[in-house]
């Protein structure tokens, strides 16, 4: 039975970003996030996976220290959130899931006064401003209103902002959400620009590939628990086979089909629209198909995704 | 390649949380301040506009007709314009100050949701309170003393009264400020709310707290709309202060408590519940 919690080491060496022990919130009797256990490394690009409600962006706010834990232990940057909240605050830098900018301000005065909210000077701010145009590629854009940017751009002058005081961890709420596949390869880059610097990532999504291109490592997270941990290839080697067959028998005919299909592969999921058949081998399974005189109407064989690993731990798909 | 990476010193020796930690609340009424600007225009229009529409209308035109049935003394021992101006001046403060913290709250709350990414910075919930009154403060200032310029050069106002009368105006402002500050936390969406406050909350006060006429003309069960109103309070207040309109001293010291008093419960309650609604 594989561990489905994070190691967490007894103490905490000056190298660890974030130590969450039996971390806990709970509004009333909700229980948003349920005693989970993780640690985030310096310079590492950590991830939360898993779909809306899984409590991502709950423990987001109790790392960002704006929303103080119903138990358990929280450490950030050496520090308890609930007795130094600015002074962690300070050194965070936090991107969250709605672009929360000022309309009436121009894109270098939402960058200027969001460098103000922390003491620094307009004399270091000014350089930097234009450092974060060009790192955000919104250098034509500074003297336009917010309200005047597309998706993209309101996203990465959001990165941006948060960057302002060069934080020592960067926090990302589904950093491309609702963004263009165009838009979010261009955010992935700078992503990556700024791992290259040293900058400890801590990134919720609830896309596989953002999560596969992004992070070194990774929680899988469904109703407020931890259901796994590793490095996406791990997790991906550990819960699901090498390769995945997709077949379509006709919404009509899944069901009885896959009882049919039984014995091929290593293992067998049956979703509405169509069966996934878990093998190391997916053309050698889709022949054992055809040779049985079963006819897909559509198939198609890929390798395994962290979808699979997150059906396999939790029985659902992650987007609906 | 960008230039980022060439020049990062990294949060833990550029910020010093000291900084915002004390001076915080100054940075978000700089903020608040910048975002005004880009509405100065208005609101020197608006300052200047404003009393000058009133004084020629009501205090030069229903003056005169004032003037005329009550003889020289006008009302209350003095010209119908020079009773009107302290009234007209403690509404603008109040105006200024509200618009200043309802706004902006809401637009932090719920149309940005600025002050959920201010609050992600070192900046405290107390200390975005304060910012935002602080500006609130500064723009009652203004508007308070462009209504002076104008009625001091409509000779309504003695000049040597504009000092104590400014304090007593800030005084008003804030208090309402205040408990505006605080109820208006509680929106979740501002379906109304405006309109709600101007029809059924900012229209009677100014019309039932003594600004036209002495608010013992009005019938015994609609005085007490007066007694409540910041408004009355220093409007009364004003005319003390202004031409010496008599006022029972245990009366000042009630007014002056009250309006603090809002303040202080505007506050009280407005710090807690900006802290809530920031960590939901």
């Amino acid at each position: 039975m594989p561990k489905t919690q994070a190691k967490v080491t007894a103490d905490s060496s000056p190298e660890l970003m974030i130590v969450a022990k039996e971390l806990t919130k709970t509004y009333g009797d909700f229980i948003a996030v349920d005693g989970i256990n993780f640690e985030v490394k310096k310079g590492e690009s950590f991830g939360l996976l898993g779909p809306n409600g899984a409590g991502k962006s709950t423990t987001m706010k109790m790392i960002a220290s704006t929303s103080q834990r119903s138990g358990g232990e929280l450490t950030i940057l050496g520090k308890d959130p609930n007795q130094h909240g600015p002074e962690i605050r300070a050194h965070l830098g936090v991107v969250p899931q709605q672009d929360n900018l000022d309309r009436e301000l121009k894109v270098w005065e939402n960058l200027m006064t969001y460098g103000r909210f922390f003491g620094l000077k307009s004399s270091f701010l000014k350089p930097k401003i234009e450092e974060l145009l060009q790192f955000a590629q919104l250098e034509e854009k500074r003297n336009v209103k917010t309200e005047e940017l597309s998706g993209g751009m309101k996203r990465r002058l959001t990165i941006a902002r948060g960057l302002i005081n060069e934080p020592e961890i960067l926090m990302l709420d589904e950093p491309t959400t609702g963004l263009d596949p165009q838009a979010r390869h261009i955010l992935w880059d700078r992503l990556f620009r700024l791992k290259e610097v040293g900058v400890t990532l801590v990134i919720t999504t609830h896309y596989m590939d953002e999560a596969e291109q992004l992070c070194d490592r990774l929680v899988v997270m469904d109703k407020g628990k931890i259901m796994a941990e590793g490095s996406p290839a791990n997790l991906i080697k550990t819960y699901s086979s090498k390769e995945v067959l997709e077949v379509r028998f006709g919404s009509d005919n899944n069901k009885t089909m896959a009882k049919q299909l039984k014995g091929i592969g290593d293992r067998l999921e049956s979703l509405p629209d169509r069966i996934l058949v878990y093998t190391e081998d997916g053309e050698a399974a889709l022949k054992k198909i055809l040779a049985a005189g079963m006819h897909p109407i559509t198939s198609l064989v890929r390798r395994s995704s962290l979808e699979d690993v997150f059906l396999r731990l939790t029985g659902r798909t992650l987007v609906d | 390649m960008s230039t980022i990476n060439k020049t990062w010193q990294g949060a833990a020796k550029l910020v010093n949380p000291a900084t915002p930690m004390r001076w915080g609340a100054f940075y978000v009424a700089e903020f608040r301040i910048r975002g005004m600007l880009k509405w100065a225009a208005a609101i020197v229009a608006f300052g200047l506009g404003n009393p000058v529409m009133y004084l020629l209308s009501i205090g030069v035109g229903i003056g005169a007709m004032v003037n005329n049935s009550q003889g020289s003394h006008g009302i209350d021992g003095v010209p119908y314009l020079t009773f009107l101006a302290p009234a007209l001046l403690a509404t603008a403060a109040i105006q200024g100050a509200m618009d200043e913290v309802t706004f902006p709250t809401i637009e932090g709350f719920v149309w940005t949701k600025m002050f959920y990414s201010i609050n992600n910075t070192a900046i405290s919930s107390k200390q975005i309170v304060d910012g935002v009154m602080l500006s609130a403060m500064a723009r009652c200032v203004l508007q308070v003393m462009l209504y002076e310029l104008i009625l001091v050069a409509f000779g309504a106002l003695p000049l040597a009264s504009l000092p104590v009368l400014t304090v007593a105006s800030l005084l008003a402002g804030w208090g309402f400020a205040a408990v505006m500050l605080s109820v208006t936390v509680f929106i979740k969406d501002d379906d109304g709310f405006f309109a709600i406050v101007g029809r059924f909350i900012l229209t009677p006060m100014f019309m039932f707290s003594g600004t036209f006429f002495p608010l013992t003309a009005l019938p015994i069960w609609l005085q007490w709309i007066g007694w409540v109103s910041p408004v009355w309070h220093a409007t009364d207040l004003g005319r003390a202060l202004s031409y010496g309109h008599h006022v029972e001293p245990w009366l000042l010291v009630v007014h002056v408590v009250y309006l603090a008093a809002l303040g202080l419960a505007g506050m009280a309650t407005a710090y807690p519940q900006f802290k809530k609604r920031l960590a939901e």
